[in-house]
């Protein structure tokens, strides 16, 4: 009943909104209803109300259902849905408080309610501060000895933006043009250029493939050594865009071998001095390297080729390597914060940081060789996000509170077909089960079973442990270009983990102050007990077998219930159902 | 509540029940059994590429060709001056000097050299472990631990055959994390007895793959947790003068640990050596790590044909692609994938030879182009896969095994 109204409301949209910008049909958006009741009207190509937004991705996700003959899911549950929110906004489960405080609260806009405190959280902004910093500097940036990164620089810099909720395109222009030095606490300080304090060996090369990946949706990094055979990336695209990054440099402060911090700073660049005669630049003149900052390439055919600062899109600027003649990463930044490929690529990830999957396969190849899943749905989005202001938290308020989203994991009698993992393009008429990642996996066991109070450690000590408990998903590969791979993907190793580990002892082990204790030694009857420990852990009541099942344990362990109540949290935390996003 | 109760209740309920039984009877089987001939392969990987020109391929005199000189060796080829021990195992080897591939990316070349298909973003294909093992780990139903092995390295991933076919990682040192520790074997019955309940009840519910591929994750785990298999991973029960002839280093330890699990029963073992990413300074850093390749690779190849291991094992030696022959400004040498060498033996490969020819200065195939499918489709055929062989993708899609490459008919010959 709710969707075809929902969904003639959407075909009468002007109207509608007008209606709406008086408050006339809260009810009709159902629980997204505006935040800001004041937002502008709109008109075409400008910021909308969130509300409408949100009712035009389940519209264009909605046709596509439509057009590939599937019908969605029944929505999650409240627990459901609420235990994924808080996984995907805060890096965690709700503590069994925050679970039964959102069962309690009877308002209709509860979920909206919900997303809106959670957006405004200290969690919120560690939990995405963590994912931004796995994405610019990978799990192992920072932690190798003598690295010229600082991981917690890197942290403080985007903890702090998003603290301020800092615009997204400034943020890009600050990573691209950040100068300073790298370790919070030193004179100069700026987190930021730890982003390409990770990125810049090797003539820069992972600089240029790794800006244009992460903020222009471009994979132009196999075009280093040739042209791409299959999108339309050239080999001279690839240097043009590295020339852009020549005039940077690491200047490292040593104490005998320590590296006691890293100031990146703009430097004249001389060109590259490479046998200047027969230089040929692309435009087929010959170039005297000094006087034109040049840098130079090998083409297969082991010609030497000159470059100079050529934006992915053509756009070239002065060849000078003087600074004051032209700042070659402020030009960059203004040509990336400018292109057209800025704003859809940040929609394409975010969407898939929280529906499993993006518009394109990888998000972060896109272009005409791998065309978008639901094009118009990305290039609104991408149009919003651009009219509100480059605001990261109202592009991720606005997916969360999105049908699709809000959708069950359970699979449907006319939605089987919908399986992203058989290679089928998502059409996101299901919320696609996934694998919490490490960092919401230890968060998670750590809220659920508040082992970490029954150690005692303070924050320092638990970032400690936590960055090496990480370590042990994380293998590199042998590159000069830092990439490395994340084991925690659902093998044996985990497995053994959860079984065995040590943290997974510590969780399970009913020791005074923990949740368990708390628990198991409580005034509670048993069967209180159990549903306490589903609750927690499972974010729902125990079934009729599964009360049996554990009165059976109860029974093994003789009365011992603290011992029974270990057995079953075990159980509970080492289930698919615990370490599945669903 | 008794031991049996629980153990009939075990039995009952499914999903884990088979190896929380025999987690008492695995105790006794013994690797003695395992020993029968079976069809297995080893990659050695070489993370980043390694310059085939100045190992196996050499040009010298040539202004491409570098400082290295190249030698004789026990087979019909000559390689490189750094590698004596090998040289005498060549009449065990064969090289293939014609591999022209297209891929000079590392994440696109390890992709293509491992599964022979180019990167596609609506399939994950398979790779080299997870197809053998999928064709081959049914000849030793005994086998208690993963088919297929990584050391030191991720190798890549299963594709559509799904997280059994997963390569289980180790560091090079063997050590399975968390294998033990936790509670008696009782009260982890009675734990997994209940867990296995839940689990079941969560993949009824048609959850998609992820939920059926962590219930089956566990049955392995329980499995692998309980037996004596694993003593594979433990070298340092080698005597001492076979660790030193395989080396002191992560690579030669990965190839000791490598003829252990083939040993043992396990199909497929990747042995990861990364590090030939070499922009720079190539040559100076090839000399120091030369020696750990020569040494770890030939003891390899010597052991296993001293064991008779190596007529039912395939070596595969390869990175994602080969360098520049143009040594460029820094002194190293860049991607390049157009003219670049593997090198392989066992399984019945004519040993001993080079296949295929490059220019004089080492720019491009002379002879028949060799891809990675071919190399694969050649590896499959030796271990007698039949290359008719097709895969069914999860979404439908038919897929000839090696995408249909054809063999390298000359170590057929």
């Amino acid at each position: 009943m709710q969707e075809s109204r929902s969904h003639q409301w959407m075909r009468i949209a002007t109207l509608a909104l007008l209606v709406a910008l008086r408050g006339g049909v809260a009810a009709l958006a159902e629980e997204r209803a505006p935040q800001n009741a004041t937002q502008p009207a709109p008109a075409s190509g400008s910021a909308q109300s969130d509300a409408d937004v949100v009712g035009t991705i389940d519209r264009l996700i909605a046709t596509a259902w439509k057009d590939a003959e599937v019908s969605p899911s029944d929505m999650a549950t409240d627990a459901e849905w609420c235990r994924r929110v808080y996984l995907d906004l805060v890096g965690r489960i709700p503590s069994l408080e925050e679970l039964q405080q959102f069962a309690a609260d009877k308002a209709k806009e509860r979920r909206t309610k919900l997303v809106d405190r959670l957006l405004e959280s200290d969690d919120y902004i560690y939990h995405q501060a963590s994912v931004w910093t796995v994405m610019l500097i990978g799990r192992t940036g920072g932690t190798e000895p003598r690295t010229l990164v600082s991981r917690d620089g890197m942290q403080k810099y985007l903890r702090d933006s998003l603290a301020a909720n800092k615009p997204y395109d400034v943020m890009v222009r600050e990573l691209i043009t950040a100068t300073g030095v790298n370790k919070p606490g030193e004179e100069g300080f700026n987190g930021a250029v730890n982003f390409l304090l990770d990125n810049l060996d090797a003539d820069g090369v992972q600089a240029t493939a790794k800006t244009s990946r992460l903020f222009l949706g471009l994979q132009v990094q196999c075009t280093q050594c040739h042209n791409h055979p299959f999108n339309e990336w050239k080999q001279n695209q690839f240097w043009g865009m590295n020339a852009f990054f020549r005039q940077t440099r690491p200047l490292r402060t040593r104490e005998g071998n320590d590296i006691l911090s890293v100031q990146l700073v703009d430097e004249d660049f001389p060109g590259q001095d490479r046998p200047p005669r027969d230089s040929i630049g692309a435009d087929g003149q010959v170039h005297d390297a000094v006087k034109e900052a040049a840098i130079y390439y090998d083409t297969r055919e082991a010609t030497l080729i000159a470059a100079f600062p050529t934006f992915v899109d053509g756009t070239e600027i002065g060849h000078s390597g003087y600074v004051t003649d032209v700042n070659r990463r402020q030009e960059l930044s203004r040509l990336v914060i400018e292109s057209e490929y800025l704003a859809p690529a940040i929609v394409n990830r975010i969407w898939s940081q929280y529906l499993g999957y993006g518009f394109t396969r990888p998000v972060d190849d896109m272009g005409p060789h791998n065309p978008a899943s639901h094009p118009e749905l990305l290039e609104f989005l991408a149009v919003q996000f651009q009219a509100h202001g480059y605001d990261l938290k109202r592009l991720a308020r606005w997916v969360v509170l999105s049908r699709p989203y809000g959708l069950s994991s359970r699979g449907g009698k006319g939605n089987a077909v919908d399986d992203p993992t058989s290679g089928e393009t998502p059409l996101f008429s299901r919320f696609y089960l996934r694998q919490m990642t490490a960092e919401q996996l230890y968060e998670s066991l750590l809220v659920a079973t508040a082992a970490d109070k029954a150690t005692g450690s303070n924050f320092d000590e638990r970032q400690r442990v936590k960055q090496q408990w990480l370590a042990q998903f994380t293998v590199e590969f042998g590159t000069d270009e830092n990439e490395e791979a994340n084991t925690f993907n659902g093998t044996i190793p985990q497995a053994l983990m959860m079984m065995n580990g040590a943290l997974m002892r510590d969780a399970t082990a009913c020791k005074p102050g923990t949740f368990l204790h708390e628990t198991a030694t409580g005034k509670l009857d048993d069967d209180k007990k159990v549903e306490q420990l589903y609750l927690a852990a499972l974010s729902r009541r125990p079934k009729g077998n599964e009360v049996a099942l554990a009165s059976k344990l109860l029974a093994a362990r003789k009365g011992n219930v603290p011992a029974a109540m270990e057995d079953i949290w075990w159980v509970l935390l080492n289930s698919n159902e615990f370490i599945l996003v669903h | 509540m008794s031991r049996r109760h629980f153990m009939g209740h075990l039995a009952a309920s499914g999903a884990l029940a088979l190896p929380a039984a025999s987690l008492t009877a695995s105790l006794r089987a013994h690797a003695a059994d395992l020993k029968k001939r079976h069809k297995a392969a080893i990659l050695l990987w070489m993370g980043g590429g390694p310059s085939t020109i100045d190992l196996f391929d050499m040009k010298p005199g040539a202004q491409t060709g570098g400082p290295f000189k190249p030698i004789a060796t026990t087979g019909d080829v000559q390689i490189c001056e750094h590698l004596p021990l090998l040289a005498k195992q060549m009449k065990h080897l064969s090289i293939v000097r014609s591999m022209s591939t297209r891929e000079a990316d590392h994440n696109r070349g390890r992709y293509y050299m491992h599964t022979g298909f180019v990167p596609n973003p609506n399939v994950l294909h398979p790779s080299y472990g997870a197809v053998l093992s999928h064709e081959l780990a049914d000849q030793v139903p005994e086998l208690e631990i993963p088919p297929f092995i990584s050391i030191g390295g991720p190798s890549e991933g299963p594709g559509f055959l799904g997280m059994a076919y997963a390569p289980f990682v180790v560091d090079s040192n063997g050590r399975v994390q968390n294998l033990g520790g936790g509670v008696e074997e009782d009260r982890l019955h009675e734990r997994l007895a209940m867990l296995s309940e839940l689990e079941t009840s969560f993949v009824s519910q048609k959850r998609g793959g992820a939920a059926e591929d962590h219930q089956k994750i566990l049955t392995k785990t329980v499995s692998l947790m309980s037996s004596q298999q694993m003593q594979a991973f433990r070298c340092e029960q080698e005597p001492e003068k076979v660790r030193e002839r395989y080396g002191d280093s992560a690579f030669g330890r990965g190839c000791l640990m490598a003829r252990r699990l083939i040993e043992t029963g396990v199909t497929f073992v990747e042995v990861d050596f990364g590090g030939w990413d070499n922009h720079a300074d190539i040559f100076t850093t090839l000399e120091n790590r030369l020696p750990q390749l020569d040494q770890g690779m030939s003891a390899l190849v010597e052991d296993l044909v001293e064991r008779g291991l190596y007529e039912d094992t395939a070596v595969i030696w390869m990175g994602e692609f080969g360098r520049t022959p143009r040594i460029n400004t820094d002194v190293g040498r860049d991607h390049f994938a157009s003219a670049w060498s593997t090198v392989v033996g066992g399984a019945g490969l004519k040993p001993g030879i080079a296949v295929g020819t490059t220019d004089e200065n080492g720019l491009r195939v002379t002879s028949d182009p060799y891809t990675s499918q071919d190399l694969m489709a050649s590896i499959c055929q030796a271990l007698g896969i039949p290359l008719s062989k097709t895969f069914t993708s999860l979404n439908g899609r038919p897929m000839k095994i090696a995408n249909g490459g054809r063999v390298i008919k000359e170590l057929f010959a």
